[in-house]
């Protein structure tokens, strides 16, 4: 069979491959974006939906703020606002100590424009009435907010084909070869791919194709729980979460809420639940944390597939092994706000000739150990 | 400890629990509602006084025959009313007793007799009050002794159809009209398959003569076109014969036939295979009812439609299957008899569905503005949209548009849903995927205690 030629080859439709699809398309290259499921079906597209930078580490920032300003600039992206809104991102304190990190987040970062607000446990209960006693205190971030995920996601990758990109959804990669001048993929639906640029989006199972190419990561899976209530009268004004982590929750315009905490577990490779535990941990405490839930009742729960490093960042730029290649996967259940950004830093790699913001912190090769001691542990 | 549990305690589940017990094992018997008879042999509340003949007519015999098969088996098998299972996983079982206690159970067998609930193919006006489906009517009239209304219409396809006018009418309540969308010429093809069953076919064709000699108009073949009113419904247009015709009436119960409640077969990690007879994708279940997973079997109407008699064979030839896996000795010759028995019913199946076809016409004449489903008012045009908008696969239409998002968790909307789907996509209906079971089952409360 003839091979289809392109200029780079995106493994993955969730929102990180996608808005890279997206970028380098507008940037006027021939792309195809092979997804192995449909695009945004999976971690992309079930997460909670957060759109925050407060909490991110400092060295995510950079990136994050880009992200706010496509963020900002949604519709004209992908031509449709994803219910993106800018409710303000509320992170609870339920001791004083958890409040005290909160003061420290908010002075290691008063070099970005987070704006954040410090309030106490008055100052919370003025703002946010509807904050359970439990809470001493929070952070707020007022320009920070929640979209829908499942509208969001396969929208970027919709938006990536209306300008040229060629989409393939039930298309899994099965070999890649490198010829010393371009990657050949072999496809499920029967296609050879080839290109000189090849992007490794493929969220928790990007591991495979790092190692094809020398460069082994330890990569792992899991499956944050989550659940919905049915539509209840609207109280919840901000996205919310809890600093050490717990239960985070939004309310969404049509009025159901959703929550999140806890994990999952998987049940195939690919698909993943929520564990029991975790289901009855959220039913029994949010109402703590958001009394207005007593007597609510939850009509769903799901989970997905989602892909972390041992240190909670994500792997974002070039191969160290391997020409051409380019990785953005690994992040560690915090992608969907970064992720676009994270997307056009990968495309500027290929066609500025590098990201506008430094990637170094993101480097696959942090996880590549000298040669020697790769020795001394065989 | 691990049990062998049964979920169910309709015909199917007594059953198995009956068989269950008299080989010496002792399962637990799990049941959503109060008193075991399931839907179709409901119990009136403990202080209703009405008598077995009342309630559920030419069925009278098999109903008092379940219920007293259940009480006798109080001390053989551990009963528990009031417990919904609203998730499965391996090896354990999570269940909401009266709505307020979670739990956990480990099984280490266990029998899937979940039932059934009506199919619903909407209507304009169907979300009006005033607006039931068959079985809820039935339900009313069997539980409550109460009619849904003063002036009702019965209206869809199906069996029930006639045997709930039947029933009303016999209550004393006042059946304004039957409107079977099945013509009359389908049920005189389906003869052949339905004489199978003599006496139920001989039941049937009494209950559809009985109607007309008391007064009661049926209109078969009719297209149902809208429910009228503004607060509640009002009464019913349909076309007969290129005729509009309508009657005024303050009551509707609208279904056609039956969906398999299979959630929990799901959950349970059963594999799922489309079925044409019953426009459904169905747990796959060797003959005995041994599901694809090992410790999982399936009887009654949950597993595939077939009736109240197929589910106490069913259910007796699940907890068959369990004992042999056990390593138990079970009457081979009382079992083969069954799977006759199931054979000859299954084919009188294929005679009713016959009788009364599925309306193929429907999606494709759907308007736009229709509500699909109710819970998120997702109407056929959007779901439409979707499906233009390049999605076919239906948890992907879902994701795109939040039909079956809702409280019923596509439990009414879904099957409505999945044919416009089909229909706009230009897809055959068992290509467009299903609805991925999830948990809850149905509703769980915020602040629920839990069991230690």
């Amino acid at each position: 069979m003839k091979p289809l030629d392109y200029d780079a080859i995106v493994v993955g439709g969730g929102i990180v491959g996608s808005s890279a699809a997206l970028f380098l398309a507008r940037g006027g290259q021939r792309v195809a974006l092979l997804e192995r499921d449909f695009c945004g079906s999976h971690s992309s597209g079930v997460n909670y939906g957060g759109v925050r930078r407060q909490g991110r580490p400092l060295s995510q920032l950079p990136l994050s703020m880009r992200a706010h300003v496509i963020w900002s600039q949604l519709r004209e992206w992908i031509g449709i606002d994803g219910e993106y809104t800018r409710s303000g991102h509320l992170k609870l304190a339920r001791s004083d100590a958890d409040f005290a990190s909160l003061q420290a987040y908010a002075r290691r970062t008063a070099d970005f424009d987070l704006q954040l607000q410090l309030l106490d446990r008055a100052a919370l209960r003025e703002r946010f009435p509807w904050v359970g006693d439990i809470a001493v205190g929070a952070s707020y971030c007022p320009e920070d907010g929640h979209a829908n995920p499942r509208l969001v996601s396969p929208a970027f990758a919709q938006a990536a084909r209306r300008h040229g990109a060629e989409v393939v959804e039930q298309c899994a990669v099965q070999a890649v070869e490198h010829d010393g001048q371009r990657f050949t993929v072999h496809a499920s639906n029967g296609q050879l791919y080839r290109a000189p640029w090849l992007l490794n989006c493929a969220g928790a199972w990007s591991a495979r194709l790092a190692e094809r190419f020398g460069e082994a990561v330890p990569l792992s899976a899991a499956h944050p729980a989550m659940l919905v209530t049915e539509p209840l009268p609207l109280f919840m004004t901000a996205s919310t979460g809890v600093e050490g982590g717990g239960i985070y929750a939004r309310q969404v315009a049509r009025g159901n809420c959703i929550l999140g905490g806890g994990r999952g577990f998987a049940l195939t490779p690919t698909t993943a639940r929520p564990g029991q535990a975790a289901v009855l941990e959220i039913l029994r405490n949010a109402t703590e944390l958001y009394p207005a839930l007593t007597g609510a009742q939850a009509i769903r729960t799901w989970s997905g597939t989602e892909g972390y490093l041992p240190d909670d960042e994500p792997v974002i730029g070039p191969s160290h092994t391997q020409l051409g290649l380019l990785h953005g996967f690994g992040f560690a259940g915090a992608g969907f706000q970064i992720g676009p950004a994270a997307g056009e830093a990968l495309a500027q790699c290929i066609l500025d000739g590098g990201p506008a913001h430094s990637l170094a912190a993101f480097c696959i090769s942090r996880f590549q150990q000298p040669p020697h001691q790769k020795e001394n542990l065989s | 400890m691990s049990e062998i549990v049964i979920i169910g305690a309709g015909p199917a589940g007594i059953r198995a629990a009956q068989t269950l017990a008299a080989h010496g094992v002792k399962p637990v018997l799990l049941d959503e509602a109060g008193r075991g008879g399931g839907q179709i042999y409901r119990q009136q509340p403990a202080n209703f006084t009405r008598n077995a003949k009342i309630l559920y007519g030419f069925e009278a015999a098999k109903a008092q025959a379940l219920h007293t098969t259940l009480s006798n088996l109080q001390e053989q098998i551990d009963y528990r009313p009031d417990t919904l299972v609203w998730n499965a996983e391996q090896q354990v079982l999570d269940t909401l007793h009266q709505g307020q206690r979670a739990g956990r159970l480990n099984y280490s067998r266990v029998i899937v007799a979940s039932g059934a609930t009506d199919r619903v193919l909407p209507v304009p006006g169907w979300t009006l009050p005033g607006v039931y489906t068959l079985g809820a009517a039935q339900i009313a009239l069997k539980f409550q002794g109460c009619a849904i209304g003063e002036k009702v219409v019965l209206a869809g396809s199906g069996p029930l159809l006639y045997l709930v006018a039947y029933q009303y009418a016999k209550a004393g309540a006042r059946v304004s009209a039957v409107l079977d969308t099945s013509p009359f010429s389908a049920q005189v093809r389906a003869l052949p398959g339905l004489l199978r069953q003599p006496a139920t076919f001989a039941k049937g064709l009494y209950y559809r003569t009985w109607l007309p000699l008391k007064g009661i108009p049926v209109h078969q073949g009719v297209k149902l076109l809208e429910i009228q009113g503004h607060q509640r419904a009002s009464g019913i247009r349909w076309l007969q014969a290129g005729r509009e015709q309508q009657l005024p009436c303050d009551a509707v119960a609208l279904a056609h036939a039956l969906r398999s409640e299979t959630q929990l077969a799901d959950l349970l990690g059963c594999q799922f295979a489309w079925n044409p007879l019953n426009r459904a994708w169905l747990p796959v279940r060797d003959p005995q009812g041994r599901s694809s997973v090992p410790q999982v079997y399936l009887a009654g109407d949950g597993a595939g439609i077939l009736g109240a008699d197929g589910a106490e064979m069913t259910g007796e030839l699940a907890a068959l299957a369990l004992l042999q896996d056990l390593g138990k000795q079970v009457d081979g010759a009382r079992r083969d008899q069954l799977l006759k028995r199931l054979a000859n019913l299954q084919r009188f199946r294929h005679g009713l569905e016959q009788a009364f076809p599925f309306p193929e016409y429907w999606a494709a004449e759907a308007a736009d503005e229709l509500v699909v489903c109710r819970c998120e008012q997702i109407t056929a045009g959007e779901v439409r949209d979707a499906v233009r908008a390049g999605h076919w696969e239906i948890n992907r239409v879902k994701a795109m548009c939040r039909v079956g998002m809702g409280r019923c968790q596509g439990r009414v909307c879904g099957a409505a849903a999945a044919e416009i789907i089909a229909c706009e996509s230009g897809r055959p209906i068992e290509q467009i995927g299903r609805l991925r079971g999830q948990a809850p089952v149905k509703l769980l409360p915020f602040g629920l205690e839990i069991s230690s």
